[in-house]
C-alpha cells in the first residue's frame, strides 16, 4: 500500500521485452497481465486529462477504479476499452500494443472485451433479446437458433430471461443495466468494463448489481475493470482498488489498506468526508476574486 | 474577424462530414448488404429505414403534391385565359411538376418528416451512449447506422418524386376539371405532348441526390451532436433549416447545368 501522491504515480509492474508477444498475456510476478497501461496520457483540448498514468490488470481480478467527478476515470476506462486514441504512452490490451493495431487487430481486441455503460445504453430500437444477439448476429455465422439458446443462456444469467421481449422503455433503471451486461456478455469477453454501474440504482438494485458483477468475476473467470464513486459497492466487490485524482493515480491496494490510509485525501474520498484536503481545495479556487474582483 | 471566419469553417466542416460519410457509404454498402452478416441484418435494416423514410411519407406528398397542382392551375389560368389559352394549363403543370416541383417540394416534405427524425434518432443515440456500444461491439456505426438511412432516403426519394409527379398532375387535372371545366382527356393529351423523357429523367436524378443529401446532412448533424436534450433538439432544427437551404441552391446549380446543356 502507498499512500504518498509522487509514490503511486506508476502501478505497473515493469513487463519484460519478450513477455508481452502477440496473443499472449504478459506475466509479471507469477500473474498474467490483463491489460498494461504504460505512462499514457489523455488530452482534451488543451485540458490534460491523464496525465502519464500507468497501471497493471491482473487476468481475472476485479479492480476498481475510484476518483471523483471529472478525475478521468471514464475515460480511462475508454481507454483500456479501445474506444478512444491516447496521445502518449504505451496500453497493452490482451498481450498487444493498441498502438500498433490495425482496424482489424482493434475490432478483435474490441470482440474480446465487454464494456457496461453508465446507462445501459441499450438500442432502443431492439427488444431485450435483439439487443443481446446483436453482438452475435454481426460477429458470427451462427444459426437463428443456436443464437436464441445462447440469448437465454445471458438473460438467465442476469436474470431478465422472463423480459427477453421487452423494449428498453419497459425496463427499469436496473433491469436496463442487467440487460446491458447480458448484451456485454454475448461474445463471452475475456475482460468487462463496467462504468458507473451503481449510479442512479437504489441500494437494493445496487446490491444485485455488485452480486452479479462478483458472479461474473468468480464465476466466469471474467477480468473485471469498475469505474465508479460508490464506496458501498466498492468495498463489497473490489479485489483491489486505485484513487484516480486530477489525471494521476494517488493510491491503491486492497480494500482494508485504502481504508487504513494516513493520507488525508484518501481519507476523506474513502469515507466521503465533507471537511478535508477536497473541500478546501474547491473553496481555495478564487471564490473570493471571482465575488469581489482581483486586488487592484 | 471571427464573426465571418466561423460561420464559413462551419459550413465546410459541414459540407466536409456528408462528403465523406457519402463517400463512407458508397464504400461500405456492398458490405454492408452482401457479406454473411450484411445478408443478416443490412437487408431488413434497409428494408425497415425504407419503410419509415418512404412508405410512410406517400400520404402526406400526395396531398401537398395534389395542392401544389391545383394551386398552379388556379394561378396560371387568369393569365392563359388572356390569350384564350386555358387548356395550356396543363403543359405548364405537366413541366413545372416534373422538371422542378415534384422532386422540390418532395424532398422539403421528406426534410421535414424524415430528416428530423433521423437527426434526432441519431444525436439521442450520441447521448444515451448507443453509438459508443456499438463501436464496443467492434460494429462500425457508418455501415450499421448511416449506409442503410442514407441508402433509403436515396432511393425512395426518387419514388417519393415520381409519385409526387402524378399527384400534383392529378390535383392539376381535378382542379382543372371541377373549376376551370377543362376536359381530363385534354389536359392528359396536352401532359403527354409537351412532356419529354428528359424531364422525367432530370427530375427524377436530382430526386436521388436530394435524398443523399437530406440523409448524409441529417446523419452528419445527429452523430456530431453535444451537450445531451439541448444538442438534440439543436441538431434537428439544423439539420430542417440547412437541409432546405443546401437542397435550393443544389437544385439551382442542377437547373443551370441542365439548362446550358439543353436538357
Amino acid at each position: 500500500m502507498t499512500h504518498s501522491p509522487t509514490s503511486v504515480e506508476n502501478l505497473a509492474l515493469p513487463i519484460p521485452a519478450t513477455a508481452a508477444t502477440p496473443g499472449n498475456l504478459p506475466i509479471v510476478d507469477g500473474r498474467e497481465v490483463a491489460i498494461a497501461v504504460e505512462a499514457v496520457t489523455k488530452i482534451y483540448g488543451t485540458r490534460t486529462i491523464l496525465d502519464k498514468i500507468s497501471l497493471s490488470v491482473f487476468k481475472g481480478e476485479l479492480l476498481v477504479i475510484l476518483g471523483g467527478s471529472g478525475s478521468g476515470k471514464s475515460t480511462l476506462l475508454r481507454l483500456m476499452a479501445g474506444l478512444i486514441p491516447f496521445e502518449g504512452g504505451n496500453l497493452i490490451g490482451l498481450g498487444k500494443n493498441m498502438s500498433d493495431m490495425s482496424v482489424d487487430d482493434l475490432s478483435t481486441y474490441r470482440k474480446s472485451v465487454g464494456v457496461l455503460f453508465q446507462s445501459g445504453a441499450l438500442f432502443n430500437s431492439m427488444t431485450v433479446a435483439e439487443n443481446v444477439a446483436l453482438p452475435l448476429r454481426e460477429h458470427t455465422t451462427l444459426d437463428e437458433d443456436t443464437i436464441d439458446i445462447i440469448v437465454k443462456i445471458k438473460l438467465e444469467l442476469v436474470g431478465l430471461r422472463q423480459h427477453s421481449d421487452k423494449l428498453p422503455s419497459e425496463l427499469s433503471g436496473g433491469m436496463k443495466k442487467r440487460a446491458g451486461l447480458a448484451r456485454a456478455l454475448a461474445m463471452d469477453p475475456q475482460i468487462l468494463f463496467y462504468d458507473e454501474p451503481s449510479a442512479g440504482l437504489d441500494p437494493v438494485t445496487s446490491a444485485e448489481i455488485d452480486l452479479l458483477m462478483m458472479d461474473m468475476n468468480k464465476k466466469l473467470g471474467v477480468t473485471s475493470v469498475v469505474v465508479t464513486h460508490e464506496m458501498d459497492s466498492a468495498f463489497r466487490i473490489a479485489d483491489r482498488m486505485v484513487l484516480l485524482d486530477r489525471g494521476k493515480f494517488i493510491a491503491s491496494g486492497t480494500v482494508q489498506e485504502m481504508k487504513d490510509s494516513a493520507d488525508p485525501l484518501v481519507h476523506q474520498f474513502i469515507f466521503g468526508l465533507p471537511d478535508g484536503p477536497l473541500t478546501q481545495r474547491r473553496l481555495a479556487s478564487g471564490y473570493v476574486d471571482d465575488l469581489l474582483g482581483p486586488e487592484p | 474577424m471571427n464573426l465571418v471566419l466561423s460561420p464559413i469553417l462551419d459550413i465546410l466542416g459541414m459540407i466536409g462530414g456528408v462528403s465523406q460519410l457519402l463517400s463512407q457509404t458508397a464504400r461500405l454498402a456492398p458490405r454492408a448488404l452482401m457479406s454473411a452478416q450484411g445478408r443478416r441484418l443490412g437487408w431488413r435494416n434497409l428494408w425497415a429505414q425504407m419503410d419509415r423514410v418512404g412508405v410512410r411519407s406517400i400520404a402526406i406528398i400526395c396531398l401537398v403534391m395534389s395542392c401544389i397542382g391545383a394551386i398552379l392551375a388556379l394561378q396560371m389560368a387568369p393569365v392563359l385565359a388572356d390569350f384564350g389559352q386555358v387548356s395550356r394549363v396543363a403543359d405548364i403543370i405537366a413541366i413545372a411538376v416534373a422538371r422542378e416541383l415534384g422532386p422540390l417540394v418532395t424532398a422539403i416534405v421528406l426534410t421535414g418528416f424524415a430528416g428530423a427524425s433521423i437527426a434526432a434518432e441519431m444525436g439521442t443515440m450520441v447521448v444515451s451512449e448507443e453509438v459508443e456500444a456499438l463501436e464496443s461491439h467492434a460494429i462500425d456505426p457508418i455501415r450499421f447506422l448511416v449506409v442503410p438511412r442514407i441508402l433509403a432516403t436515396t432511393i425512395m426519394m426518387v419514388y417519393l418524386a415520381a409519385i409526387g409527379d402524378l399527384a400534383g398532375a392529378l390535383g392539376g387535372m381535378s382542379l382543372s376539371w371541377v373549376v376551370l371545366k377543362i376536359d381530363p382527356n385534354v389536359y392528359i393529351q396536352h401532359s403527354f405532348d409537351i412532356l419529354k423523357v428528359r424531364d422525367f429523367v432530370t427530375g427524377l436524378a436530382k430526386a436521388g441526390v436530394f435524398g443523399a443529401i437530406i440523409s448524409g446532412m441529417a446523419c452528419h448533424l445527429g452523430l456530431t451532436v453535444r451537450g445531451g436534450a439541448l444538442g438534440v433538439g439543436t441538431a434537428t432544427t439544423r439539420t430542417v433549416v440547412l437541409t432546405i437551404v443546401a437542397l435550393i441552391i443544389v437544385d439551382l446549380l442542377f437547373t443551370g447545368v441542365f439548362y446550358f446543356l439543353k436538357l
